[in-house]
């Protein structure tokens, strides 16, 4: 064998595990990474604000704690719905998948909806991005940055999922472990971690 | 890619979420210092997130250099944290 043929057989073995597939799920899994640090550039922006504030509001005193749990609660039940759907896409159940994709799409309506409700309130109560009535003024601009850039997302997701919908709706469209499934598998990972990232910001904006 | 893992029980995951979220909301009135409530909040988010991420998004059934490529972010965040703890200090 020729140098270059060793040269090349070892390019292949090292690429070959990766199917054309897995190259789409590799760069979701690449945005993905890029995505949680932005996500962790703010949350870790938001922290250190809040510890060098000396008047910073008490969240769970001004936010309404049963509402932002009942809107995790919904995008906990939209993630499983997805995978659920994942799975009727994989086992060819055309109308199961169709139920639970729907669901999926509807749950992260509900979180928007739910969203603009509470921020509404918030605003009428006098939380604004430049400054609030019960502290730091970085206390309105950090909430509605970080929920803002979250609930962006989930509007992003909620449309790419409804594309997922009407593939998977299409008679045409093949389903069972082929190509469909693996585009809705990613744009499942997008879902999810839009969830995930949720799961933080609850945490730390809400909780903390 | 076709799996050939069997599917976990999505439901079980689904249940531990909310379990989870019940007990994060338990933990705020708990009669601690601070300190101790946010790492208990810091440890069951990042337990919640682990679950999304291993069962949900299949990390566990994937290739290494997917869990790799996810784990980054995380690392890079810690290391965001550590150069600005003289800031704080």
């Amino acid at each position: 064998m020729s140098e270059a043929a060793v040269m090349h057989a070892r390019v292949e073995l090292a690429e070959a595990p990766l199917t054309p597939e897995s190259w789409g799920k590799l760069g979701m899994w690449v945005f993905l990474a890029g995505d949680a640090m932005s996500f962790g550039a703010l949350l870790v922006g938001y922290g250190l604000l809040r510890h060098a504030s000396t008047n910073w509001p008490l969240p769970f005193e001004i936010f309404g704690i049963n509402l932002t749990a009942f809107m995790t609660f919904l995008l906990i039940c939209s993630s499983v719905t997805m995978v659920k759907g994942l799975e009727a896409v994989k086992n060819n159940q055309r109308s199961v998948a169709k139920t639970y994709l729907l669901l999926t799409v509807l749950g992260g309506a509900g979180f928007l909806g739910l969203q603009a409700y509470e921020w509404t309130h918030l605003i009428d109560e006098g939380l604004k991005i430049y400054g609030n009535p019960w502290g730091s003024a970085l206390f309105g601009t950090t909430f509605f940055m970080i929920t803002g850039f979250h609930g962006m997302h989930v509007t992003g997701g909620v449309i790419y999922l409804s594309v997922m919908l009407a593939i998977v709706s299409k008679p045409t469209t093949q389903l069972g472990p082929g190509r469909t499934y693996n585009v809705v598998e990613i744009a499942g990972l997008y879902w999810h971690f839009v969830d995930l990232v949720w799961i933080m910001v609850f945490t730390f904006i809400y909780l903390v | 890619m076709a799996d050939t893992h069997a599917s976990p029980n999505y439901w079980m995951i689904w249940l531990y979420l909310f379990v989870l979220t019940v007990v994060e909301l338990g933990v705020i009135h708990l009669p601690l210092v601070k300190v101790a409530i946010v790492a208990l909040l810091v440890f069951l988010a990042c337990y919640k997130a682990l679950l999304v991420a291993m069962y949900f998004m299949h990390l566990k059934f994937e290739r290494r250099t997917l869990g790799i490529i996810a784990l980054t972010p995380f690392i890079l965040c810690l290391f965001l944290i550590l150069m600005l703890i003289p800031d704080i200090a």
